[in-house]
């Protein structure tokens, strides 16, 4: 009897094929866990993957101290439900010069996501990293290959990268070599969205809408996610129905105003808005081509 | 228009009918080829468009784009949003292939974005491997082109089934139904005499819009499909493929604790079942199938496509690499094979070396001889080559070093394409596809004879073993291999030496200095020092041997523990000075081409047996050193 594969099924067999040849090929890998719901897709995905064992390798956020608190609750829970452990590296040199995003602006991102995972992987020799990057989500990422290959100075080089073909993927490297692996390279945000749904995936409750106290700087509205964020003399926070579309640090992260309560409330309003998923991320509107360049030194 | 494909009154009347009705969609892959200037950029932009896969704030970058670096003046540039890397941007082209992402109300479609030049005809075999559908764009104001048969070619090659002529860029030629027709009578010629025999043609504007979502006005001659409207129906081959034997190569074991061991794959071809036979090759061990193990539960059938976990019925071998079939239908084994090779790599081909052969779940090594011919992919022309280089396609030999389950590409993907990559650098340097397999791999066995190879050595009294000395010319490796050989001699050990200029008198008095001829010259040196140890001689090589690559080749040829790499070490400077045969001279006056440590180069061995500092002992003193390893 033959059996029609819908879209979502496709890319679910395409992606827990990627994370086997990971896991078959690799010495050590490791999945950077960023708690957003590509993170969360990619987490399920690697469950169904190697189901009934746990998944064969430790999550990794590099944290930079500055995600919203509801991220951090759901951090340890989604790790012991998968019986996975959880490394969490925060760059220490960050730490000590009290890097933030209100002060140092894109030195933020620099020191405390891009170094920081470069030292985290050296620090525990991660040959292997799982990205929960899809190709739809920027220009310089739809070129981006399923196995991104780095040097040992992480450093990915666009005109260099190997051919993939067939379901066949090279992960031959020399020692102190690495590679940044894609497995949902192919869904976009709208699959994200409906196979969250369709399997029911546990997501940050920041995603749904719900009042939360905002401020307006840069054109974005802000969350005050606690009392870090430095208010102006004389300015209150303003209680908005507002959620998120992507999730990184608070202060960085522009949040939309929004009613959708559920899950598909949320896609019908993704599916009538009029602007893309990382309008919302002061990170890529830094420079021309911008992601290309942090791409090339590193930043996933 | 563009209304159609995007049920907006459905999302917000209600979103969850909605919702039901995209998780049924199927997805179809495909890619559009053309020349840099058929506007394939352009008619990506545009589906993307009117499929509103574009959002507010991508346009308004879009068109502020536009007006700077733009093609059309104060209009639109579709082109603008596919075009990624800066680089690219720059210089109006597309440099790699780039993937896309668009969906309709019936189907997710993801497009392969290639570049037409020639150059880069690796990134258009890359980019075509894993689609479905291919769609041939042709400017209407040029007709078939050199790129459009090169683009053709490989697409048949590829063995995409499904073909769209869409002849573009109509607007220009005033959407003329003669330069249509001029144009398909031209291509279907051509198609005909590469095997394409089925197409679908259209005529379309990517720029304007003609016959994209909707038959357009503009051409009411046209009475078939738009393009889009194709794109969403056309049938795909998934379910031809579940009517296939089965087929499932192992990825990886999963065995958490010892009462569970389950096999882990994607179900290349065909359909399972609970309680199937099942053969595992190329063991041919057979069980049945006892769980078919998901997170979401044990399924009662899995068909291709789908990422399973199976369990036998029995503790069979079964490991990464193997292939899980239908135990009455099982697939061929073979270590000899025809072959299309596509080079991908700015190094050529060297017949003879040994590359990693990755196919399935399997990496096996694996050399490939010198090509049958060589396609001239502009005019299909057979071609004598030695050789092939960079984006270069040829029919070639391959053989592995072990019999590996497969099957023509033609038949299956999954397990009759394969790709090579070098050994030392890693990169993927070559995707093939293997024809068949020769029938000199089925019909040349081996001979078994009374006398064997432990027979030889006890009568010499020796071990045998193979002392490989490997440097730059005039390290002083004849020199001590002569001193060794006549010290073993001394000691009533039975020894040949095998020296690279002697060699060269006979044997392989037919190669010269290139890359590919060094890798051919060791090759044939290894396999007479092999037949030398099978009969029990100790045998002592001095050749330069510059590749690491293939050293490593002797060595896997020879019997664990009976392969001794010696590095006679010396400086480029120190051996220069020594000049005993004049060939640095030579060399450095250009008279000699290709001269190792001149203008060819020497891979020392990374962790040779032994390491001889030539600059610190004396080739007696060497020899010595040498003996007192081989016979502690």
């Amino acid at each position: 009897m033959t059996q029609s594969l819908t879209h979502l099924r496709r890319l679910e067999a395409e992606s827990i094929h990627i994370l086997r040849e990971v896991v078959a090929e690799a010495e050590k890998p490791v999945m950077l866990y960023s708690i957003g719901k590509d993170s969360a897709v990619m987490l399920h995905l690697a469950k169904k993957a190697f189901f009934p064992a746990p998944p064969p390798f430790p999550l990794l956020h590099v944290d930079t101290t500055w995600k919203f608190r509801e991220m951090y609750a759901l951090r340890s829970k989604a790790a012991d439900e998968a019986g996975m452990e959880l490394l969490v590296h925060q760059n220490p040199e960050a730490k000590a010069r009290g890097i933030n995003p209100f002060d140092h602006g894109p030195l933020h991102t620099d020191m405390w996501k891009t170094e920081g995972l470069k030292q985290a992987l050296d620090l525990h020799g991660f040959d292997a990293a799982f990205g929960g990057a899809r190709r739809d989500e920027e220009k310089s990422r739809a070129k981006e290959r399923v196995f991104s290959f780095r040097t040992a100075n992480h450093r990915w080089d666009p005109k260099n990268q190997r051919p993939e073909l067939w379901r066949l993927y090279n992960a031959r490297k020399a020692k102190g070599e690495s590679m940044r692996v894609f497995p949902i390279s192919n869904w976009t945000e709208l699959d994200i969205w409906q196979y969250i749904h369709l399997e029911g995936i546990e997501i940050v409750p920041l995603y749904f809408s719900a009042p939360r106290p905002t401020v307006e700087r840069d054109g974005l509205t802000l969350m005050v996610d606690d009392d870090r964020f430095p208010l102006k003399p004389g300015e209150v926070p303003v209680m908005k129905s507002i959620r998120f579309r992507t999730l990184g640090c608070y202060p960085l992260t522009g949040a939309v105003e929004s009613t959708a309560k559920t899950l598909p409330e949320v896609i019908q309003e993704m599916l009538l808005t009029t602007t893309s998923e990382r309008q919302g991320r002061a990170i890529d509107k830094d420079q021309a081509a911008s992601m290309e360049k942090k791409k090339q030194e590193g930043y996933f | 228009m563009s209304q159609i494909y995007k049920t907006d009154d459905l999302i917000a009347s209600d979103i969850d009918a909605y919702l039901d009705l995209h998780q049924h969609k199927t997805m179809l892959r495909f890619i559009t080829c053309g020349s840099v200037d058929d506007g394939k950029s352009t008619l990506i932009g545009r589906l993307l468009y009117d499929s509103k896969m574009i959002f507010e704030d991508q346009l308004a970058a879009l068109e502020a784009d536009s007006k700077k670096v733009g093609t059309q003046g104060q209009e639109i540039d579709f082109a603008l949003l596919v075009d990624g890397l800066a680089a690219e941007r720059e210089q109006g082209i597309t440099i790699d292939v780039a993937y896309r992402f668009f969906a309709t109300e019936k189907r997710k479609f993801i497009v392969a974005d290639t570049p037409g030049h020639e150059q880069y005809t690796r990134n258009m075999v890359t980019g075509a491997s894993t689609a479905d559908l291919a769609v041939i764009l042709i400017d209407a104001r040029k007709g078939v082109l050199t790129q459009t048969r090169r683009h053709s070619y490989l697409v048949k090659l590829i063995g995409i089934k499904n073909v769209v002529l869409a002849v573009n860029k109509m607007d220009l030629v005033g959407y003329d139904k003669a330069v249509y027709d001029a144009i398909v009578a031209d291509y279907t010629a051509f198609a005909a005499s590469i095997g394409i025999t089925d197409f679908t043609s259209m005529p379309i504007s990517g720029f304007k819009g003609d016959n994209i979502t909707a038959n357009s006005e503009n051409m009411p001659w046209y009475h078939g499909p738009a393009l889009l409207p194709h794109l969403e129906t056309v049938e795909v081959d998934a379910t031809a493929d579940q009517a296939k034997p089965f087929r499932m190569p192992v990825q990886w074991v999963n065995r958490p604790n010892l009462d569970f061991r389950g096999f882990a794959g994607l179900i290349a071809t065909g359909t399972i079942h609970k309680g199937d036979e099942i053969r595992v090759l190329p063991s041919g061990k057979t069980s049945h199938i006892s769980r078919i193990v998901t997170l979401d539960g044990d399924l009662q059938q899995a068909v291709a496509g789908q990422s399973v976990t199976l369990c036998f019925a029995d503790e069979i071998d079964c490991s990464r690499g193997q292939v899980i079939t239908a135990a009455n239908t099982p697939c061929e084994v073979s270590d000899q094979f025809e072959t299309t090779i596509v080079w991908m790599d700015e190094a050529e081909m060297l017949p003879g070396r040994p590359y990693w052969l990755k196919i399935g779940t399997q990496t096996v090594s694996a050399t490939v001889g010198q090509p049958k011919y060589q396609v001239n992919v502009n005019t299909m022309e057979h071609l004598a080559a030695k050789t092939l280089d960079l984006n270069a396609i040829g029919v070639c030999n391959i053989t592995t070093d072990r019999a590996i389950p497969f099957e023509a590409y033609a038949d299956n993907h999954d397990l009759g394409g394969f790709i090579l990559i070098d050994k030392m650098t890693n990169a993927t340097v070559a995707a093939g596809m293997i024809h068949f397999s020769l029938r000199r791999a089925q019909n040349v066995h081996w001979q078994a004879t009374d006398i064997s190879r432990e027979h030889h050595a006890s009568m010499k009294n020796q071990k045998p073993a193979v002392l490989w000395l490997t440097g730059l010319s005039g390290a002083g490796k004849s020199t001590i291999a002569n001193i060794v050989e006549r010290k073993l001699a001394r000691m009533n050990r039975h020894t040949f030496l095998l020296d690279g200029d002697n060699v060269r008198h006979g044997l392989n008095k037919d190669l010269g200095f290139t890359d590919a001829d060094r890798v051919e010259n060791i090759r044939r040196v290894g396999e007479v020092a092999k037949l030398m140890t099978d009969a029990g001689l100790i045998v002592i090589t001095a050749f330069i041997s510059p590749f690491s690559a293939e050293r490593d080749m002797v060595r896997a040829m020879m019997q664990p523990g009976e392969f001794m790499e010696i590095h006679i070490d010396t400086t480029l400077d120190e051996a220069e000075r020594r000049d005993v045969k004049g060939l640095y001279k030579k060399a450095r006056a250009g008279q000699l081409k290709n001269f190792t440590g001149i203008d060819s180069p020497y891979e020392a061995p990374e962790n040779p047996e032994m390491r001889i500092d030539t600059t610190k002992l004396t080739a007696e003193e060497a020899a010595d050193a040498i003996i007192a390893r081989l016979i502690p």
